[in-house]
């Protein structure tokens, strides 16, 4: 599904935020990023959605050489990933239905098809019964499966999450968690930044390390030996 | 990957999305009442001043038609014809069917109107002879769509033996007209500017309006929405100020014909004319209303396309 070949990043002023990063994502798999803030984790994932582009080295995603796709077309390969971000980017000045339906209305689905596709996302995030609320009505975890329902509503073939249970509690944090090895069961890839470790080795789950831009330890990438194709 | 819906049904789900967006960015301006009646306000009177040049010329330049009766031909005869003879040669030109009346200034009588008017009164006493030739003073009748006729009507006249010279009392009518073709470039000029000022107002309304949804360009932009969906509501936000303006401006229009039409009739009447007010015809009403809708179009589509790529999710 997501395919790193060397890429490297420089900011503008000589901030190199990820130095040869080659990793491999199989698809419908589920994969952690983790390290300290400032690792490259967002970067990383800012690369996958084209919000940046790489200074070198090439992206491949669902086959798709990334480096290949214009700006114009960019908004194409966005509708076929779900982005979940920390502060959960929900617009506060409509309900939380109209939020999750967002990437329908764009992609220009059928009323009838929008109203049953959102209530199901909503439905899988335990939140149909809110789904005339405003959001900031909600707490943070409860908006934050906002976030993930208008992440999955289309149907997206891969997820991916931006420290997502950053502000929740533990107890919180693992029930999202779960949430995406739901939506990972279903075929969908998922690929989550976050820093907390112990987290991770909770739900016994593989890692990408990052630490100052390099990966420091791949548990994902599948081995020769394996079958797994990218 | 997987697709979108069915290619067959997306050209009716296109047409219900714009006019879903249509309706909604109507919404959006209902909901902030003041300012979007402040903006349509600006734009309205921005359009009226123009839009009230261009009648009070239109009037003006209907009110000179009607002077074209007074629009006169000199025929100056030949010193050597006599009375009789002018006389005759006036009996036929009263039938001719371009003639509305011809009347005869004798040598006597020219001479006297010459006495009065040049205040050469008492130096002409001394000619042994009248000098004067008898002159036939012709009321045309004028086509307005055919001026040239009046051009070939003089040849006409021109040609007759009798004739010395035939003149053409028009010089104060071209004057009229050339001023009249130098207020309607001034309109057009002042109309331009205004045109451009509406889209500088609309322009950075919408500006603003980029400004305050900038979260929700961000998110969009985030979840796939194309430029040219994010661009829609903000360009159909510049057509209804571009429409709203351009009714309020028609409006605006109208009334003022309505308040000044009374006191110009009062005038018309001490001048003996039964002149009225000519207000926006329906063509005119619909050139100032899409010339409206164009320039709120154009002024977003300005503001949109310099201030969209700026918000880009980082």
């Amino acid at each position: 599904m997501i395919h790193f070949d060397n890429v490297s990043k420089r900011y503008p002023g000589g901030f190199e935020a990820l130095s040869q990063v080659s990793f491999r994502l199989p698809r419908g798999k589920i994969g952690y990023l983790t390290g300290h803030s400032g690792a490259g984790k967002s970067t990383l994932l800012k690369l996958i959605a084209l919000i940046e582009r790489p200074s070198r080295g090439q992206i491949i995603l669902d086959g798709a050489n990334l480096s290949h796709i214009s700006n114009r077309h960019v908004p194409y390969v966005r509708r076929n990933i779900g982005i979940i971000f920390q502060n959960h980017h929900l617009l506060y000045d409509r309900t939380v239905f109209d939020n999750v339906a967002m990437p329908l209305v764009i992609q220009g689905y059928r009323h009838r098809e929008i109203q049953s596709r959102t209530r199901a996302a909503l439905d899988q995030v335990g939140l149909l019964s809110k789904a005339k609320s405003d959001p900031i009505t909600l707490s943070g975890g409860e908006q934050q499966r906002v976030g993930i329902a208008r992440a999955i509503v289309h149907k997206p073939a891969l997820l991916l999450a931006d420290e997502p249970t950053g502000n929740l509690d533990p107890e919180l944090s693992l029930e999202i968690m779960e949430l995406f090895a739901r939506f990972n069961q279903v075929g969908t890839s998922v690929l989550i930044a976050s820093h907390d470790l112990d987290l991770i080795q909770q739900l016994g789950a593989r890692a990408l390390s990052l630490k100052q831009g390099r990966v420091f330890d791949d548990e994902i990438s599948p081995r020769d030996d394996d079958a797994g194709a990218a | 990957m997987r697709k979108g819906p069915q290619t067959n049904t997306l050209l009716i789900t296109y047409f219900i999305h714009h006019l879903r967006v249509l309706l909604g960015s109507l919404g959006r301006l209902t909901r902030q009442p003041l300012s979007t009646l402040m903006t349509m306000a600006v734009i309205a009177i921005a359009l009226t001043l123009p839009a009230g040049l261009y009648l009070a010329l239109n009037n003006i330049s209907g009110l000179s038609a009607g002077w074209d009766s007074s629009t006169k031909i000199s025929l100056f005869l030949h010193t050597e014809a006599d009375e009789k003879q002018a006389r005759t040669l006036l009996g036929r030109l009263q039938l001719h069917n371009e003639i509305e009346q011809v009347s005869l200034i004798s040598k006597d009588q020219g001479l006297e109107q010459f006495k009065q008017l040049s205040g050469f009164g008492d130096a002409l006493e001394f000619l042994e002879s009248n000098p004067l030739p008898i002159v036939l003073v012709i009321q045309p009748i004028i086509d307005p769509n055919r001026p040239d006729r009046i051009d070939q009507l003089l040849h006409e006249l021109e040609s007759e033996k009798l004739v010395e010279l035939a003149q053409l009392d028009m010089q104060w009518v071209k004057r009229l007209y050339a001023l009249l073709e130098i207020a309607h470039r001034v309109i057009w000029a002042i109309g331009g500017l205004l045109g451009l000022a509406v889209l500088l107002i609309v322009g950075n309304t919408i500006r603003l309006d980029i400004q305050n949804r900038r979260a929700e360009i961000e998110v969009s932009k985030l979840i796939g929405a194309s430029n040219a969906f994010i661009r829609r509501p903000f360009l159909y936000t510049g057509f209804w100020y571009g429409l709203s303006g351009g009714l309020l401006a028609w409006l605006l229009t109208t009334l003022s014909l309505y308040m000044l039409a009374a006191p110009v009739e009062k005038l018309a009447l001490l001048y003996h004319s039964d002149f009225q007010l000519s207000g926006l015809d329906s063509g005119d009403t619909i050139n100032l209303i899409m010339i409206s809708c164009g320039l709120g179009l154009l002024g977003s589509w300005l503001a949109v396309g310099r201030h969209l790529d700026e918000i880009e999710p980082s």
